[in-house]
């Protein structure tokens, strides 16, 4: 059960991102994940390499995948908007990025797993007849902190009030005065910093290597899952989902995990197609 | 000619059918899928259980292979197209998945992860040639039917083309299930020429990289799909060096496009006869005007 909270804890970092994004602009962003792997890259080499202390390579992490998610914006995503151009073609160039950064890594790094070195004790702490892993306890607390904050920033701050306001219409919100491009970039670095904070955990939790960006298609699902766009909606899918694999792996059938959650987004989607706490999507004539 | 030089045309081929499929979808209906390498996967190993199982000849195992693909995406179809935004993308990207999933669970029938061997190699150069042609036929025919010309309306605003009575869930449904056919006959040509596939062969990656090929050449464009798939499907044969950054390459040209050419290199337009004929004339013109000089 711990085990499922913290991995939905993980996919929850990493949904909230997608969930930001989406409500913003009104694509997918594809490359979100790579993002996180990025992240999780920068903070196992400032372990292996550099031989940082590990809190420090976290914060390294952490804002290298923030600045990587606004580089992202600047470069790719803001002239295609300036273009005026369909939100299809944001998600294919979200889609080159994923396949540049996957491939960056494999040719300048290497495609070899890689894992953390042992930073964070693996040893289990028992409460009663429960056992926590150490590890899986301290995920919990970052992801709750971060959920907290995140919560706070949004409903409770100016610029929170400027994000829902421009995520309401983006247009309308740069006529009242609102700075968009200063605001996106902002939630781009905030969606980037949450998934490489994802990155490092995930990394901790198992292995780094180029491909484990594609774990955020659970994230992405647990997002669709509780709603495109809801950040609350988010979190609890994230949970749900997490939860649920690690249910399923034990007691039913480890390899049929990744069936039943895309076989619970279909279904999801049938019959209540905005997701849990969605918005309607409308196509804009 | 050299078996190399047949191997790649053959490579080829099966690329250019599996991209004409996920053209009409994404470039023609403006309907994006992440699960036609599922569709791949699909139609190969229906056919080569077929071929190596039950010993069905060839041409009936291709058509199985395409037929158990287009009933499948007829039903996924018809279930999800009714979604709107960005959900009918994730559906198919799901189904990618599960199908990968599903083939590795069922290790008795499909050799699970390790792959299914043992397939006769049929699929030579003049099957894959025949092939090419009957569906860069199909396709333009489709194209430039009345059947085209709705599906381009859905493109260019469904609104609008629901407003004018265009049944836009029955054409969606119609190029999904087209692409998917499509799919499936290259995944059963490809499982008979490399003799072996494994679940991976088809992951998300075969299925960005139909997608990213068809936006490289140029949305709405058989043409452009068609050299694109030839080019990228080439230039690592060409340039072994660059076999390693052929991803890589991929990544980073498709995001330049989109920014600088979001049409890609031959969007909305064809290269017919006439085009490389006016090409001829104008460089013909402008010699004749240098030596009267």
């Amino acid at each position: 059960m711990v085990n499922g909270i913290s991995i939905g804890g993980i996919y929850a970092l990493m949904a909230t991102g997608y969930a930001l994004i989406y409500s913003l602009l009104g694509f997918s962003n594809w490359a979100h994940g790579d993002v996180a792997m990025l992240g999780a890259y920068i903070g196992f080499l400032c372990v292996a390499s550099a031989k940082l202390p590990f809190y420090l390579s976290c914060i390294a992490a952490i804002l290298g995948a923030g600045l990587i998610s606004i580089m992202n914006e600047r470069l790719a995503y803001r002239q295609i908007r300036k273009n005026k151009a369909p939100t299809m073609f944001l998600m294919i160039a979200a889609m080159g990025l994923s396949v540049t950064f996957q491939n960056m890594v494999i040719v300048f790094i290497g495609p070899k797993f890689r894992t953390f070195p042992p930073v964070i004790p693996v040893k289990a702490i028992a409460i009663g007849n429960i056992k926590l892993g150490v590890l899986d306890l301290i995920s919990l607390c970052i992801v709750l902190i971060a959920v907290i904050l995140l919560e706070f920033l949004i409903n409770k701050t100016k610029f929170g009030l400027a994000v829902r306001a421009a995520s309401t219409n983006l247009n309308t919100a740069s006529l009242m005065g609102i700075n968009i491009d200063y605001y996106i970039a902002l939630v781009f670095f905030l969606a980037g910093s949450l998934a490489g904070a994802a990155g490092v955990l995930l990394g901790l939790k198992y292995t780094v290597y180029p491909q484990m960006g594609n774990v955020s298609l659970k994230a992405f699902i647990a997002s669709v899952f509780g709603g495109l766009g809801s950040v609350r909606g988010a979190i609890i899918g994230a949970l749900i989902i997490g939860i649920m694999e690690v249910f399923i792996s034990g007691f039913v059938i480890s390899g049929l995990r990744d069936l039943f959650t895309f076989g619970l987004l279909i279904a999801i989607l049938l019959f209540k197609p905005t997701g849990l706490f969605g918005i309607e999507v409308q196509d804009k004539a | 000619m050299s078996s190399y030089l047949e191997g790649i045309i053959i490579l080829v081929g099966i690329n250019i059918i599996a991209v004409l499929g996920v053209s009409v979808l994404t470039g023609f209906t403006r309907l994006f899928s992440f699960g036609n390498a599922g569709f791949m996967a699909v139609g190969a190993y229906t056919s080569a259980i077929l071929t190596t199982k039950y010993h069905t000849p060839f041409i009936i195992s291709i058509f199985g292979g395409m037929l158990v693909a287009a009933l499948i995406s007829f039903a996924l179809g018809k279930l999800t197209l009714g979604l709107k935004g960005d959900y009918f993308l994730i559906t198919t990207l799901g189904f990618g998945e599960c199908v990968r999933v599903l083939i590795e669970f069922l290790d008795p029938i499909t050799g699970g992860a390790r792959g299914y061997a043992g397939i006769p190699q049929k699929t030579d150069l003049t099957v894959v040639v025949i092939a090419v042609i009957i569906c860069i036929i199909i396709t333009r025919n489709l194209i430039t039917s009345k059947y085209g010309r709705n599906i381009m309306a859905i493109r260019e605003q469904e609104l609008a083309a629901e407003a004018v009575g265009i049944n836009t869930t029955y054409f969606k449904l119609l190029s999904f299930t087209v692409s998917a056919v499509f799919a499936g006959l290259a995944g059963a040509l490809f499982a008979h020429y490399f003799m072996f596939i494994t679940p991976g062969m088809f992951n998300l990656d075969k299925s960005a990289e139909l997608t990213i090929t068809v936006v490289i050449g140029g949305l709405g464009s058989i043409t452009g799909s068609i050299i694109a798939t030839t080019i990228l499907t080439l230039l690592p044969e060409i340039l072994r060096a660059v076999a390693n950054y052929r991803m890589l390459l991929y990544g980073i040209s498709v995001v330049l496009i989109i920014i600088l050419k979001p049409n890609g290199l031959m969007g909305y337009k064809e290269l017919s006869f006439e085009t490389i004929k006016r090409i001829k004339d104008f460089i013909m013109r402008k010699r004749k005007e240098v030596m009267a000089r």
